[in-house]
């Protein structure tokens, strides 16, 4: 590909600078890159490539696979809507109102991304089972969370939490003043300016994070498992049908129902980064 | 902000900006109901649960042998994992952050991946590599090396799941700090290695801690990927979250919330020292606070 003529601009892999390290930096980038994540990935990709056609769809349609996957996204989907619309009353409440102990609790939304995630299992399976605080008080009237469905989408409520808080509060922040102002001038009752003017610009934000909590909701275990009792066709969850496939020794089952929820996450990936440049194209921010 | 100023016609007019007094009260009980069902009951549960028979029994379930070599495995395991993830997360920093190049947007995005993965798929794809059925497997077993169910497969599957999370943090802050500082110090006779240690260093410390800190909790903390490719010998190969499991499933409640009361206590002072970093030098991390 190389002109002739030096004045003409060459293709240039990476454009002239004077701070060095480029090629070691990138180097190790790669080296590591390629050992850690594109190698295991790449493996299972041809592991399930390996199975060929009819007996990957025949694998995937199993009847106890198929109901674990919409299990997983059924309760992931629900997690995440319960999410949306509490995470985006919470972050309103952290950045417009004042009130005693907002530092810890805005500190305290972190806390799914630090607790790990078999800790918040047993805990939430402790306090929902029907003998717990809460499922004492649920049992009598018939509700069972523990053990149920329910539960898995309560430990993905938790474990979901601060993707949507997080993703929509820095945008809250930055809302300006003088747009609510108009609006009530113009004759607009607070709900009005509310649901008329903030909530649309907050949109790409909102669905942005509940992309990512359902992304998370999808492929989490730890969590889930202790509270979801784990009857096949009810309340088995597809990433523990992964591992109970292993344990039998059957990988082809495992690796293809990994390859069907690697390929879902890599669609939704690609929805979270249409969301984003959307957004960008209409509102001029970054969700 | 609210403007509740104490004066008369303050109180009489509300602002056309803020919410009446009713609604803003309960959006707050809304709020504040949702934090304290899903966050404090759970968080509360386990230090109740584990002193349920009193801190003699805590620090009996804590002084068991298993559980100690858990502790030490999971301290292990982060010690290594962690480490090599930070160099990573500063050579990947160093090279997208500094110098334009093709495919910068890609290598990013690929960066990212092991996020979108979930914790199960990323103990599978090491199983499949390295288990018996694979191609690797017995050669690796003729020389006697062993990875599943040892602390080279824990600690692989941790480097994993932890791999971005260095990386993310300094990308966003090293690209705001451009390249100015860097190119003084070279113009007035640095070597690179001076201007990285004296002058780049210096300018991402603190946002070098934040990325550690968040990493060393999932180090320490992840269950999924590590259940996969520990094989659950016990005393050998479980760290502290499967430990944990065990207990649990062993109906030995004190003793699994004892160890997830140590977990958890890892958890609140990550979130307190994270907190501490964001308020001190929140101009010294990076702008985005997304994970």
């Amino acid at each position: 590909m190389a002109f002739r003529s030096s004045s003409r601009r060459r293709w240039q892999f990476r454009q002239p600078s004077v701070i060095p390290g480029f090629g070691l930096a990138l180097g190790v980038t790669l080296t590591w890159l390629i050992l850690i994540v594109l190698i295991p990935i790449s493996g299972l990709i041809w592991r399930s490539s390996g199975l060929g056609w009819s007996q990957f769809i025949q694998l995937t349609l199993d009847p106890r696979t198929v109901n674990a996957l919409t299990i997983s996204f059924g309760t992931a989907f629900i997690a995440a809507v319960v999410n949306l619309v509490f995470g985006v009353v919470l972050a309103w409440v952290l950045v417009r109102y004042r009130f005693p102990g907002k530092r810890v609790i805005d500190a305290m939304v972190d806390l799914p991304f630090a607790l790990p995630t078999a800790v918040a299992g047993i805990a939430l399976t402790t306090l929902y089972a029907p003998n717990g605080w809460i499922g004492s008080l649920l049992e009598p009237l018939g509700i069972k969370v523990a053990f149920t469905p329910a539960g898995i989408v309560v430990a993905l409520v938790f474990v979901g939490l601060p993707f949507v808080v997080r993703t929509v509060q820095p945008i809250m922040e930055e809302i300006d003043k003088e747009v609510e102002e108009a609006a009530a001038t113009l004759g607009a009752n607070r709900f009005q300016t509310i649901s008329r003017v903030l909530l649309p610009g907050l949109l790409p934000a909102g669905l942005t994070g509940f992309a990512l909590a359902f992304a998370r909701g999808v492929g989490e275990y730890g969590s889930v498992i202790f509270i979801a009792g784990n009857l096949p066709y009810v309340s088995e969850i597809a990433p523990l049908l992964i591992i109970i496939r292993l344990e039998e020794f059957n990988y082809a089952a495992a690796t293809a129902i990994a390859s069907v929820m690697l390929l879902l996450s890599f669609i939704m990936l690609l929805v979270i980064n249409m969301i984003q440049a959307w957004s960008r194209g209409r509102y001029g921010n970054v969700a | 902000m609210s403007l509740d100023t104490g004066s008369a016609s303050a109180a009489l007019v509300r602002a056309a900006t803020s919410e009446t007094r009713l609604a803003r009260s309960i959006l707050i009980v809304v709020a504040l109901g949702f934090v304290v069902l899903f966050l404090l009951l759970p968080l509360a549960t386990v230090f109740i649960e584990a002193l349920r028979k009193g801190p003699a029994e805590f620090v009996a379930a804590l002084g068991d042998p298993e559980t100690l070599s858990a502790i030490l495995l999971t301290l292990t395991v982060a010690g290594i994992a962690v480490p090599l993830n930070l160099v990573f997360g500063v050579a990947a920093a160093w090279a997208i952050a500094k110098f334009e190049f093709k495919g910068k947007a890609f290598l990013t995005t690929l960066i990212d991946l092991p996020f979108s993965v979930s914790p199960v798929i990323s103990g599978l794809v090491f199983v499949l590599l390295f288990g018996a059925n694979s191609a690797l497997g017995p050669i690796l077993q003729s020389y006697g090396i062993k990875i599943l169910f040892a602390v080279p497969g824990l600690v692989l599957a941790t480097v994993f799941v932890t791999f971005p999370f260095v990386a993310r943090e300094l990308i966003p802050l090293m690209q705001e700090q451009g390249t100015s500082d860097e190119e003084a110090a070279l113009s007035l006779g640095a070597t690179g290695w001076q201007t990285f240690w004296h002058v780049t260093l210096p300018n991402i410390k603190w946002g070098l801690l934040y990325g550690v800190l968040l990493c060393n909790a999932r180090a320490m903390g992840e269950f999924g990927a590590v259940s996969v490719v520990s094989g659950h010998i016990r005393g050998q190969t479980n760290t502290m979250p499967l430990q944990v499991e065990i207990l649990y499933n062993e109906y030995n409640f004190v003793a699994a919330f004892a160890v997830a009361a140590l977990l958890a206590l890892l958890a609140l002072l990550t979130l307190v020292l994270k907190t501490a970093l964001e308020l001190r030098y929140s101009d010294e991390i990076a702008a985005s606070r997304r994970h």
